[in-house]
């Protein structure tokens, strides 16, 4: 009963919460004044039923803390369905075979030579997974909020553009020098800035991200200023003449390439010394240090190995579109690939994937999403924070084999 | 050298600085109290101009005109920025309360790419032109070329604000159990203090702050859109920085520090290059004196 | 002040005039304290009395506003740490637990270990990425190391369990066992016994003793159960208000007028 009433309350204050800025509209130019009662009443009701929604949910959140607090030993965390699949190594195995198999056949399956549109899309949303990837061992494994990691994007892009167009060297020479590029840069900006608390990291990346942009925008005579670089070249095939839907199948292999590639690394770094010195050393600095983690050094080897992979990500950009200019590079591309990594699962490959291909995805196939596509994306990154803090997919757990010997003699056993 | 341009300069500096000094307060307090940098501060500045430019602009064209309109807009805006401050702690922040220190930083950068998109899909993405509200002032005479009647109205507003601020601070019952909290939010909370209250109270007072400024700086620039409080929000951020975060005099000192830094760097350098001064400067005082210009540097307990 | 006791080993850890100022306050005032091989060494004081600062000052969380913290190694070197950090303080060989128990709570027990290991392994980027040989056996020897420690504290049986999940007793011995994985000379324990039963207590008595015995480390611990610090140190020092106001062995400490009237005595109030 109780919940009914404050749910009506909520749902009046969201009334006259979005009163004059979603009922009224001035326009200035025909001086009319519009009035749109409509909306109001949508927004009472939804606030309504999501103020019932919501009351609801944190109570439950409340709940199931107290039952963890309650028993300070529970016995096990419930394993993910997607634990549960990695720990069953055969069928791991053939999940993943079919994924691939999927993968290689999808240009073929969906295109032809008129009609590759399909194909495109999926480049451009592999770039981002590769990117999701790369700003997740920045901030998900390492705990280093960078809200300027579109920067070394751009960094890669504008290394092959001009690379390409004022030196003539080819595709797979800049591959590489872009996202050594992309590392330097890391590596330069990085050094001064990383001892900082992590608040203010955060503000700082994004200064630097809003520098880089600034920069590109005014300095014309090298960057092309705000109109950028147009003809930028493909990739080349050892120099066979490729037709439009071959050139792009090429580009979609090459990217799903670096994916992979990308998703060993991160994976093989992940249950390494230095991938637990980045998990440790987002769970507790002070702690890390003490167990004799160098902070520097490791920090740094995190932004600039997530700056490595935006450089070649960029590359592979600027190669795919022939052309690139600043707008690509805005703030709300950096929130957005931070999107993918919270709603993916902090630290988790698989989850960061799927949010990656979702966030490219959805807006490009749901027109109607795709004007609310920013409106979603923040919101999602509230909501995360508040109901599913470790994202869609738990970062899994890696368990050890050792020799348990005589382990039982020693502590009784369970 | 030119001292009539340079004072120009100078004058146009402190106006900007003064209203980045009204933004940072809110930034500064909420700071000092949840250690949050509150992102969306800036979108809250950026709905008190569009609320004061919605009600001026109806009351215009329902034929209504005088003195009268700057002032009940700018009422009218500061109660709905008080509003959305409010309800943005309670959804966005308060069940982040015990969260680990990225989760609240996250929710606030959400929270500020959805209101910023909000209002973008609500009202427009483009430019709308702020009505002129502030008469041309008769006895301002000479001083006119190194300032306008709106410019006057900024310092005056601005400096009658700081010291309502100042007051309730340091007088009133709620300044009190402001600062205490401040000190040291357990032991707040063990004497007595609401601390859910006073935390409500700091992002109202806030915003009630950025609302102000919204209106004064639209009134001043002549336009707004849905996206000018991201780069007024982190120009507030930085000159809270600057004066060393959760300092109040602090707060109004970088303001008016980064306001002329950024003006003169305008002026005598590159006015393309007007954001990069900002931000430049933001990365060396982070970089050099994390503490900001009037902070202590504190050791963290261990 | 002097000891009047003999005490034997060598000198490993020695600090002289110690000094700690936070602002206006100053929480450590001129402390002294030598620390020799093989010894058990307790720390004692009320609350607030500047232990956990003497702890930060020595292990490199903080840099002492004066004084000397001079450690001599095995290959027979000294060396003064002053401001030194912590991770280099800790490659040297002293390592510590804190009193606010910090451990990697999304990491799994053996994991936590395994970042003791840290500074006694190498691997590097690119080792991890091409699984260099270096990579296998050092993975190999960290995962042994680590589990054999776990084992030495009781928690071999939730190796894969996330560390957040365990009860205080046993956050504090996985401290414990995390700080021993860096090989250190010295041990610092801030409060180990501190929120255990009083069977846990007993227990960590035993493990104290033992870790001394059979992995060659001296120890250095802060606690307040006073039973267990009669019960195991060699040697006592007893702080207040900053400063130090009595060293030696238990028995002298448990006779001294000053310590009766300034620690023991508040708890015979109590
Ligand atoms: N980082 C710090 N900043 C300011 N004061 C501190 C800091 N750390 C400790 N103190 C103060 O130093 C004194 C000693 O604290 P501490 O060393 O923790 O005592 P103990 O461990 O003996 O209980 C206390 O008054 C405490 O408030
Ligand atoms: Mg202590």
């Amino acid at each position: 009963m109780s919940h009914l009433k404050r749910s009506l309350g909520i749902g009046l204050w969201f009334m006259f919460l979005t009163l004059p800025l979603m009922v009224v509209r001035v326009n200035t130019v025909s001086r009319e004044v519009e009035w749109r009662w409509s909306n109001l009443v949508w927004v009472g009701i939804c606030a309504f039923a999501i103020a019932w929604f919501w009351q609801f949910s944190i109570e439950r959140r409340a709940a199931q803390r107290a039952k963890v607090a309650a028993e300070p030993h529970p016995e096990k965390d419930r394993p993910s369905l997607a634990q549960r699949l990695a720990d069953d190594p055969v069928l791991s195995r053939r999940v993943l075979l079919a994924a691939a198999l999927i993968a290689l056949i999808f240009p073929w399956a969906v295109s032809t030579t008129q009609n590759f549109y399909h194909v495109n899309v999926m480049v451009s949303a592999l770039i981002f997974v590769v990117l999701g990837l790369g700003l997740n061992i920045t901030v998900g494994l390492a705990g280093l909020l960078d809200l300027g990691y579109i920067a070394f994007f751009a960094v890669g892009a504008y290394t092959y553009a001009l690379l390409a167009k004022g030196f003539g060297l080819g595709f797979w020479m800049c591959l590489p020098l872009g996202g050594v590029m992309g590392m330097l840069f890391g590596v330069v900006l990085g050094f001064p800035i990383l001892r900082l608390r992590g608040d203010y990291l955060a503000i700082v990346t994004l200064g630097f991200g809003s520098i880089t942009k600034i920069v590109l925008e005014n300095w014309d005579t090298v960057f092309g200023g705000a109109a950028g670089i147009a003809g930028i070249p493909r990739p080349d095939f050892f120099g066979l003449p490729l037709d439009g839907r071959e050139k792009s199948i090429y580009t979609y292999y090459i990217v799903l390439a670096l994916v992979a590639v990308t998703i060993f690394v991160t994976n093989r770094l992940k249950n390494s010394r230095v991938g637990r010195a980045w998990m440790a050393l987002r769970e507790d600095e002070i702690a890390c240090v003490a167990m004799g983690v160098d902070m520097a050094r490791t920090k740094l080897s995190a932004y600039a190995l997530g700056a490595f992979w935006a450089g070649l990500a960029g590359v592979i950009f600027a190669a795919h579109n022939n052309f690139i200019n600043p707008d690509s590079f805005t703030f709300m591309d950096s929130a957005m690939v931070l999107a993918m990594v919270v709603l993916g699962g902090m630290g988790s490959i698989l989850g960061v994937i799927i949010a990656s291909l979702a966030l490219k995805l959805l807006p490009e196939y749901l027109r109607a999403f795709a004007e609310y596509r920013m409106l979603v994306f923040g919101a999602v990154m509230v909501l995360m924070m508040i109901f599913r803090p470790q994202g869609l997919i738990n970062n899994m757990r890696r368990k050890y084999e050792y020799d348990t010997a005589d382990v039982e003699s020693n502590d009784g056993g369970k | 050298m030119d001292f009539q341009y340079l004072f120009e300069l100078l004058c146009g500096g402190v106006v900007k600085g003064s209203i980045y000094a009204l933004i940072a307060l809110g930034y500064t307090m909420v700071y000092g109290i949840i250690q949050l940098i509150n992102f969306a501060h800036g979108e809250i500045y950026m709905i008190g101009a569009f609320v004061a430019f919605i009600v001026a602009g109806v009351l215009t064209l329902t034929g209504y005109s005088g003195l009268g309109i700057l002032p009940l807009a700018a009422l009218i805006a500061v109660i709905y920025a008080a509003a959305y401050g409010y309800t943005l702690e309670k959804i966005a922040y308060r069940p982040l309360r015990n969260a680990p220190r990225l989760s609240p930083l996250i929710s606030a950068i959400g929270a500020s790419i959805f209101l910023m998109n909000y209002v973008q899909l609500v009202q427009t993405p483009d430019f709308l032109p702020f009505p002129e509200l502030v008469p041309d002032f008769e006895f301002l005479g000479d001083l006119t070329q190194f300032m306008s009647s709106v410019d006057v109205v900024i310092l005056a507003v601005t400096t009658v604000t700081m010291i309502a601020l100042t007051v309730l601070i340091k007088y009133t019952r709620i300044g009190k159990a402001m600062r205490a909290t401040q000190q040291d939010m357990v032991m707040a909370r063990l004497v007595g203090v609401n601390v859910d209250r006073v935390i409500s109270a700091t992002f109202i007072i806030g915003s009630v702050l950025a609302a102000i400024g919204g209106v004064l700086i639209a009134s001043r620039t002549g336009q707004i859109n849905s996206a000018i409080g991201f780069m007024a929000g982190i120009k507030a951020f930085t000159a809270a920085v600057l004066g060393g975060i959760g300092n109040i005099p602090g707060a109004v000192l970088g303001g008016l520090v980064l306001g002329v830094a950024e003006t003169f760097g305008a002026g005598y350098i590159s006015s393309a290059y007007e954001d990069v001064f900002a931000f430049g400067l933001l990365v060396l005082i982070l970089i050099l004196r994390p503490a900001g210009l009037l902070g202590k540097a504190v050791k963290q307990k261990v | 002040m002097a000891a009047s006791s003999t005490r034997g080993g060598k000198k490993l850890l020695e600090v002289s005039g110690l000094t700690m100022d936070f602002g206006g306050l100053r929480a450590v005032d001129n402390v002294g304290l030598d620390i020799h091989a093989g010894e058990i060494v307790a720390l004692i004081g009320p609350n607030g009395a500047g232990k956990t600062t003497f702890f930060n000052c020595v292990t490199g969380i903080y840099t002492p506003t004066t004084g000397d913290v001079r450690i001599h190694t095995a290959d027979g070197a000294t060396r003064r740490i002053n401001g030194m950090k912590p991770n280099r303080i800790t490659g040297l060989g002293m390592a510590r637990t804190f009193q606010n128990i910090r451990l990697f709570p999304a990491m799994t027990v053996l994991e936590n270990v395994m970042i003791g290991r840290h500074c006694r392994t190498g691997t590097t980027i690119l080792d991890a990425i091409l699984g260099t040989s270096r990579s296998a056996r050092e993975e190999r020897e960290s995962i042994d190391t680590s589990y054999q420690l776990l084992k030495k504290v009781g928690l071999a049986d939730v190796a894969d369990e996330y560390s957040r999940n365990l009860s205080y007793g046993a956050q504090r011995r996985l401290e414990i066992a995390r700080a021993l994985a860096t090989e250190p000379f010295l041990l610092l324990l801030d409060e180990p016994a501190a929120g255990m039963n009083p069977q846990e207590t007993h227990e960590l008595d035993e493990l104290i003793t033992r870790i001394r015995d059979e992995e060659n480390v001296a120890i250095l611990l802060i606690e307040h159960d006073m039973k267990l610090v009669m019960n195991i140190s060699d040697h006592i020092c007893v702080m207040e208000y900053g400063k130090e106001i009595a060293q030696g062995t238990p028995k002298e400490i448990k006779e001294n007028p000053k310590v009766i009237e300034a620690y023991l005595g508040e708890e015979a109030h109590a």
